[in-house]
């Protein structure tokens, strides 16, 4: 109760509660997309690939400005996915190999400029290492206005091309053949997990970012089976875990925002595969002894 | 100075070889990403290795993540098989919470330790000269190259005892399964040498980039070959070649040796992508450009023989009428004209064009295996 109080007079505390709250909405909204598309680690490999644009677009602009590093953030990320599209569909590869590759060498790049800065500068000076596991303390009202623009947009976009993108979750080549351009759909929807990736960065960083967007959509998917449901459903279980992940580090020294917000969020998808009413696996189990129960009399 | 690159060289090269020995079987198993998973999902057992045994311990922190690997592989397949949840979704879950209960451990309980937040990352291989094994107070040099050297040996012993194996249980698993071999435990032995593999590399090259060194360069070798043992080989040999190129690039740009490593790994992925002479991207381009034209000769000089010794020769002839009879832009056109005049397929004189011997004989051997699709022709037959 303390806590929560303290979330509406602490001004830190309140930014950093809104701000995680508001990456979890947007994540869990354009999650539900993703995980529906079985394409829930694209978002982890974008998360890795939008470091180097991070730094790069500190060593070009030598701006701190988020939308300037954010900018490099999507353009990098929406290289990533092209390259991905390309070495799948022009090698023998597999999608799981392209992710891994595209993923893991954009990163270390990411690391090979990021220590370059930071050694270049005095240390820790550019601040571009809180991206690594991001520091959502360090979150002020710059930042999520920033966020809250970005993230409103892409829940716009959402909003304007709602059926557009379920049609192209449940059946592309329906979709394609009602006349839509399911390419130029697809990489709108990339886009715009890009965006939530980039709002996330400063928050929970590149590598916990994954769990934000495939979390509350396979948390949402156990209690409902229409996506507008799951869609709400998501972005409340996002924003709970947001909060909740920040009030528990602030609640003690040297606890960090992002681990918590993922471990919170672990909390919400465990609970929700075990209880949720029709697909709680408990309720399976339950169901499954009784039934065996009747049979043997 | 010179022992301490010697060592940072040596260090990434053994970490590239361990890793590059299991990629190919990765890669070919779509198991990259379940790797990644692997290696990131460690890190609490790391950190309880390191709390249980007070300090940084070798044989601990291998249990610990060992422990630590079962659990995530475990986890993830049983959050498969209760198909609430896609097979991709459930690593995407798993291992992010691994992660960030390793994190939280180590900035709740070894804020000023040893363990660096950072390094977990992308690993601390510049200090790999300085962190000795002292057993019984003898110096036996530095840790990393035993415990890098010793991964090498055992991964190399499994590779190739178990070539026929992983072999079978890669590329038909129901073979395997009908031959007694079980594709399961062999999934699982792969798994458990990934898991070891990433706890030694783990603190030279850290979570994420352990996954550059296994996938990469193996991906790269499947560009450039089609033999499994060629495959394996090439991967070793680009792992070592990135190794050693990444050191200098670190060297002169003062940036992180791990990820100069995997970037150059990157880079020899992309060249592969790009040049190789079976799979590249451009050699792909130039191959199909220089059949699209051949075909485009024959289908000309075929065109040009149909209308031999016919009144209208002259005009079926023109170079203007080529080009909407056989439906070509007139750029395509010219080019095919030009490539076939310098073929000595045909000759051009005052706009109209004229089979040579040469172009007779190519329309002739071309006519008898194809047909030209020309309505004239049609139009002859009853």
């Amino acid at each position: 109760m303390g806590g929560l109080i303290e979330l509406f007079s602490d001004y830190t505390l309140r930014n950093v509660a809104l701000g995680s709250a508001l990456l979890g909405v947007v994540s869990g909204v354009l999650g539900c997309f993703a995980v529906l598309r079985r394409q829930g680690l694209l978002g982890d490999a974008l998360a890795h690939a939008a470091l180097p644009g991070i730094c790069l677009a500190y060593l070009l602009t030598a701006s701190k400005t988020p939308v300037v590093l954010l900018l490099g953030a999507a353009v990098a990320g929406w290289l990533a996915t092209l390259l991905i599209l390309q070495i799948v569909k022009h090698t023998r590869i597999s999608e799981d190999g392209a992710l891994g590759i595209v993923l893991s060498t954009f990163f270390a790049f990411g690391i090979v400029l990021l220590t370059f800065i930071t050694k270049r500068s005095d240390a820790h000076q550019s601040g571009l290492d809180k991206f690594l596991f991001g520091q959502a303390a360090t979150l002020v009202e710059e930042h999520v206005i920033t966020m809250a623009v970005l993230g409103g947009a892409a829940l716009g976009m959402v909003a304007l091309l709602y059926k557009e993108f379920k049609l192209l979750a449940f059946d592309a080549p329906f979709a394609a053949s009602l006349g839509f351009d399911t390419n130029v759909l697809s990489v709108l929807l990339t886009s715009l997990i890009v965006i939530a990736i980039v709002i996330g960065l400063q928050t929970v960083g590149v590598v916990l970012m994954a769990a934000m967007l495939i979390g509350p959509a396979v948390a949402a998917r156990q209690w409902t089976d229409r996506l507008g449901v799951m869609i709400i459903i998501a972005a409340l279980f996002g924003a709970g875990a947001g909060v909740a992940g920040a009030l528990i580090s602030v609640s003690d020294e040297g606890i960090p925002t992002g681990p918590m917000i993922i471990l919170s969020l672990t909390v919400i998808v465990l609970c929700s595969l075990f209880f949720a009413p029709a697909r709680g696996l408990v309720w399976d189990a339950l169901r499954r002894t009784r039934q065996r129960a009747a049979l043997a009399k | 100075m010179t022992t301490a690159i010697f060592v940072i060289v040596l260090t990434g090269a053994l970490v590239a070889a361990a890793c590059a020995l299991l990629g190919s079987f990765l890669v070919l198993r779509r198991m990259a990403m379940l790797a990644d998973a692997i290696s990131h999902a460690i890190l609490p057992g790391i950190v309880a290795g390191y709390f249980f045994a007070q300090g940084p311990n070798l044989l601990a922190g291998f249990a610990g993540a060992a422990l630590a690997a079962a659990v995530t592989v475990a986890v993830v397949e049983a959050l498969q098989n209760t198909r609430r949840v896609g097979g991709e979704s459930a690593i995407g879950i798993v291992f992010p919470a691994m992660f960030a209960l390793g994190t939280f451990f180590v900035s709740k309980y070894f804020a000023n330790v040893h363990l660096d937040t950072d390094a977990v990352l992308y690993g601390n291989i510049e200090f790999a000269a300085f962190d000795v094994l002292i057993i019984n107070g003898v110096n036996w040099g530095p840790q990393s190259l035993w415990v890098l050297g010793a991964l090498c040996v055992v991964n190399l012993l499994f590779v190739v005892l178990f070539f026929k194996e992983l072999k079978l249980a890669t590329f038909d698993p129901g073979l395997a399964a009908a031959l007694g071999f079980s594709p399961a435990l062999i999934h699982y032995a792969l798994m458990t040498m990934v898991s070891i593999t990433a706890v030694g590399a783990f603190t030279a090259v850290g979570a994420v980039l352990v996954v550059a060194f296994m996938i990469v360069p193996a991906a790269t070798a499947y560009l450039l070959t089609d033999d499994l043992r060629r495959m394996i080989a090439i991967a070793v040999g680009v792992g070592i070649l990135s190794a050693a190129g990444g050191f200098v690039v670190a060297f002169i740009f003062d940036a992180s040796v791990a990820g100069a490593m995997a970037t150059m790994a990157g880079i020899c992925f992309l060249l592969a992508l790009l040049f190789s002479p079976s799979h590249g991207l451009v050699t792909r381009f130039k191959r199909l450009r220089r059949q699209r034209m051949r075909l485009a000769m024959e289908n000309l000089v075929v065109h040009l023989l149909n209308h031999e010794h016919v009144a209208y020769e002259e005009h079926e002839a023109e170079v203007d009428h080529l080009s909407s009879e056989l439906r070509w832009q007139t750029g395509f056109a010219r080019r095919v004209i030009g490539l076939a005049q310098r073929a000595q397929l045909v000759r051009l004189t005052d706009g109209h064009l004229a089979l040579t011997d040469a172009g007779r004989e190519l329309a002739r051997r071309a006519a008898a295996t194809t047909v030209e699709p020309s309505s004239d022709l049609l139009a002859a037959s009853p």
